[in-house]
């Protein structure tokens, strides 16, 4: 193995490199660093560093490759899975003072941007052309759009519009020996493999993105949302498919459920039915008789499938109004319970009956409230689980909890994540996805970019070893890499 | 007709892996033209063929590699759905497995996205004859890297695709293609305008003398844009691009090399001798030219874009665009971790990959 990092031996290689202001190493200045959206874990990296050059990121990775000094990125620290988790004997690297728009093409309809740049930001820049950046995860006011592309990351207009690679055009990274790669191109597509995709996705275990190019799109004419509240979850989900079957692809497609609706209504007013099972909005976008002529065949869909109530939004201010309630689903459910605890699987909408009966029978069994909110056009459920960490045992069961829906989520030919990565958290359940030889395949493609595996590593990607003590390795077709792990 | 060869498949690669013998992956060979030829016995994937899932309501099919591409799309138009991305078939051999393994989109690919846009997830296998599933049938999943986009233009040299699942659509109601007859400059400022207007555009091609606009839609929405936009309706809108899109169209007819140039939709038209058609708002240029490849390449580079030669090389000029010393490495890393002994496809898209 090798030896333990020298501490001052690192800090003053990065001193010859770095203002002292970008380096940080006493206790008390690292702690605001310890955890990102997943504060269940929390670690004290060795230092943090704040570059503002790329020639910086490059000289800070060679340091590290030289020293063998593991080194986690971190944009805003939104992330929900414990990807920009710091470790105990390695560096977190901020990308946090890129926040330069560099270039804005109006005309090709691109945007050039340093990856410390919030997702909304670009959007806000680039609004004055009647453009903006389709992919708007809830955290959009404040995560950054290099988190954004190491996590893929979608919002609620993905149904529509796409994750963030679709969104993409080119990036540049520096590799873990400090070298600049120019990933994509200036149009549509790129000679040789699609490192563009690998990338994407691939939470900081590749390279770290320093320059994103992302595709920017024309405002629609119009929107407009509906809001359908039903007297039972599985008419809802029905509907769903409904809708899709009638050859209409909304804007966005948002389901919630009872506990989700009256947590959300408590805390900003949006005016839903608090008596209903579900609700589910709707945003049609287009052309103003587009909208207009899909509006009416909606509203019929919903109305034939069960709907109690069907609500047009009747002006902006009430769109977003219906909007503010989903998008503070999240903050709201944190009210009504110390803590709480986000899922991110996903299934073929078909399923969505059975999953959710077999949710409601685990949290029963375990007696833990859930509340729904999902991203019902795409499959991608996120169950919000209500706990109380200050009750010994309760975290535990949580975990357990939502293991048990990952699984499940597997089980009927889903994912266990749809859009908030792996990271640390979902690592276990990473080893029912995929059987060793896959897993040992992704191992392969992360030594392809980094030998040592000084990037990020302990996420995203479980050893064999990992998954053989978590008993859930699963054998394909017979045949076992390494039987000697067995004995595991 | 649907048959599961994915044994034999794997059994054919184990033999080829224990005694490090190259191998030509055939799909419905229709794209021999592309790329360099392959010096090796052959592997057949056609007879793994198939529609193994298709569900409307979850706007996902799955299907094996060696499926007719006109099968597939048979299957779906019945339900009134299509591959977003157009794919051109260029013989009536063309399989869903060459197609990915190509990426090769049509004309909607500027305004719905490429092949890789759509594919959900694949079955694989690799280099040493395991057999690998990536992805999935969900429209979102993060988890592992994205190895099945991986294989999307990786021209079978990561590994033998068997089974793909792709996201497709419904199919739109109305198409209508409008023609304007306008010079280079005024065609590209059209093309730009008309799209960041917001109007559903799904194709452009400029020919050297026309202007041709594809709308797709609903009834209404295509009705209001073609006011905005204006010209003639041409007459037999499905016909034009298929002749662009399969390359039937007259402009292709020639000896001389044809060269696809991807670029940024806003360069000026180059600065290169020859004939040029445009597609794809201008990002996609058809190049027929008697130009060295030296000169082509290096104009595209200092655009960002590159050049593939797509037909009629009759030097041994490299088809695919070169690439960064940086970029090559990588490339040659992630070949030895797919096929460490370079057995699959070597030599399609680059030297020693
Ligand atoms: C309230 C709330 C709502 C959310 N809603 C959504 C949602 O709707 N959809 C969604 O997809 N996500 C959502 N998220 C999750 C999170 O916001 C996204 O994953 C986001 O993309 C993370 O961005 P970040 O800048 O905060 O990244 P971080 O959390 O700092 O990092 C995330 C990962 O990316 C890596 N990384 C960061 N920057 C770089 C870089 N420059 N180069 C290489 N690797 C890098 C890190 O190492 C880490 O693995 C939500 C989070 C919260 C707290
Ligand atoms: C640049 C270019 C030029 C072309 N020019 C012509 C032309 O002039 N005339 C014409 O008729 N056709 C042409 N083609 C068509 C092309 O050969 C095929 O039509 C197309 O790729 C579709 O599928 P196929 O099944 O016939 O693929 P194939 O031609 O069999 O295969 C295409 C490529 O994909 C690989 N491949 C196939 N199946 C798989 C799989 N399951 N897993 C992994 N890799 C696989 C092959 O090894 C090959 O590299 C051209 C293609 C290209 C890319």
């Amino acid at each position: 193995m090798t030896s333990p990092i020298d501490k001052s031996q690192l800090i003053s290689k990065l001193e010859s490199i770095l203002p002292s202001t970008s380096i940080l190493h006493q206790t008390e200045d690292l702690h605001p660093y310890e955890c990102d959206g997943l504060s269940a874990y929390r670690n004290l990296p060795l230092a943090v560093v704040l570059p503002n050059e790329i020639e910086q990121v490059q000289s800070i990775l060679k340091i590290c490759n030289e020293l063998d000094v593991p080194v986690v990125a971190r944009g805003a620290g939104t992330g929900l899975s414990g990807g920009a988790l710091p470790l105990s004997d390695g560096i977190l690297l901020s990308l946090a003072k890129f926040k330069e728009i560099i270039d804005i093409d109006p005309v090709q309809r691109v945007a050039r941007v340093q990856p410390g740049v919030r997702n909304l930001a670009i959007s806000d820049a680039v609004a004055r052309y009647d453009l903006y950046y389709a992919p708007d995860p809830s955290s959009q006011i404040a995560c950054t759009i290099g988190g954004n592309v190491a996590e893929n990351s979608g919002g609620v207009h993905c149904l529509k519009y796409g994750l963030t690679i679709h969104n993409i055009q080119q990036i540049k990274i520096i590799t873990i020996e400090g070298e600049l790669l120019t990933i994509g191109g200036s149009g549509l597509d790129s000679p040789g493999y699609d490192l563009l995709a690998l990338m994407t996705g691939s939470e900081g275990m590749l390279g770290v993105i320093v320059e994103v190019t992302v595709k920017l799109l024309p405002k629609p004419e119009s929107a407009q949302v509906i809001l359908a509240a039903f007297d039972d979850l599985i008419k809802a989900g029905k509907a769903v498919g409904d809708i899709i079957s009638a050859g209409i692809i909304p804007a966005g497609l948002e389901m919630m459920d009872k506990l989700a609706i009256q947590a959300a209504e408590d805390f900003v007013h949006a005016g839903y039915p608090t008596d209903a099972a579900a609700i589910l909005l709707c945003e049609l976008d287009g052309s103003q008789a587009e909208v207009k002529e899909n509006i009416k065949r909606v509203q019929h869909i919903l109305e034939v499938s069960g709907a109690t109530e069907v609500r047009i939004a009747q002006d902006e201010a009430e769109r977003e109004t219906f909007w503010k309630g989903r998008k503070a689903a999240f903050p709201a459910v944190g009210r009504i319970s110390p803590d709480y605890y986000c899922m991110d699987g996903t299934i073929p909408r078909k399923h969505l009956p059975q999953v959710l009966q077999t949710m409601a029978k685990l949290s029963a069994e375990y007696d833990l409230p859930v509340a729904n909110v999902f991203h019902a056009g795409d499959g991608n459920l996120h169950p919000l689980i209500l706990y109380d960490a200050n009750i010994p045992g309760e975290l535990e069961r949580t975990e357990d909890f939502g293991g048990k829906i990952l699984e499940l989520c597997v089980e009927v030919g889903g994912s266990i994540t749809g859009e908030h990565g792996v990271g640390l958290e979902k690592i276990n359940q990473m080893c029912v996805q995929f059987d060793a030889l896959e897993l040992t395949q992704f191992h392969a493609i992360k030594k392809a970019f980094d030998e040592k595996g000084l990037l990020n590593p302990g996420k995203a990607v479980p050893t064999l070893h990992r998954c053989a003590e978590f008993g859930a390795m699963h054998v394909h077709h017979g045949e076992l890499p390494h039987p000697e792990l067995e004995r595991f | 007709m649907s048959k599961d060869n994915s044994q034999q498949i794997q059994a054919h690669i184990l033999d080829a892996y224990k005694i490090k013998k190259a191998l030509k992956i055939c799909g419905g060979n229709s794209k021999h033209f592309y790329g360099h030829e392959v010096d090796a016995g052959s592997l057949d994937v056609s007879e793994h063929k198939g529609i193994i899932s298709y569900e409307p309501t979850e706007l996902v099919v799955t299907v094996r590699a060696g499926t007719l591409l006109s099968e597939l799309e048979t299957t779906l138009h019945e339900s009134n759905q299509i591959l977003p991305f157009e794919p051109p078939h260029f013989t009536d051999k063309a399989t869903i497995g060459g197609t990915i393994a190509c990426n090769l989109s049509g004309p909607a690919r500027a305004y719905n996205g490429a092949a890789r846009d759509f594919v959900l997830g694949s079955r694989i296998i690799n280099g040493k004859a395991e057999d690998l599933k990536f992805g999935g049938q969900v429209m979102k999943n993060v988890a592992g890297y994205d190895a099945s986009r991986l294989m999307c233009g990786a021209m079978g040299t990561l590994g033998v695709i068997l089974d793909v699942s792709l996201k497709v659509l419904p199919k739109p109601e109305t198409e209508i293609t409008l023609a304007h007859q306008c010079d280079i400059n005024q065609a590209m400022y059209n093309m730009h305008q008309w799209v960041k207007q917001s109007l559903p555009v799904t194709a452009s091609c400029y020919d050297g003398s026309q202007l041709f606009i594809r709308l797709s839609g609903s009834d209404s929405s295509v009705n209001s844009a073609r006011k905005i936009i204006g010209g003639e309706v041409i007459e037999n809108s499905p016909l034009l691009w298929q002749q662009i899109k399969e390359q039937t169209h007259n402009f292709f007819k020639t000896d001389k090399a044809l060269w696809r140039l991807s670029l940024s939709s806003n360069n000026p038209p180059l600065d290169i001798p020859g004939d040029t058609l445009y597609e794809w708002g201008a990002a996609l240029r058809w190049l027929k030219t008697d130009s060295s490849s030296a000169e082509i390449r290096e104009k595209l580079e200092t655009v960002g874009g590159h050049a593939v030669l797509f037909r009629n090389n009759t030097s041994d000029t490299p088809a695919f665009h070169p690439l960064s010393d940086g970029l090559l490495n990588i490339h040659k890393k992630l070949k030895n971790a797919f096929d460490p002994q370079n057995i699959l496809n070597p030599g399609v898209m680059y030297k020693d990959i």
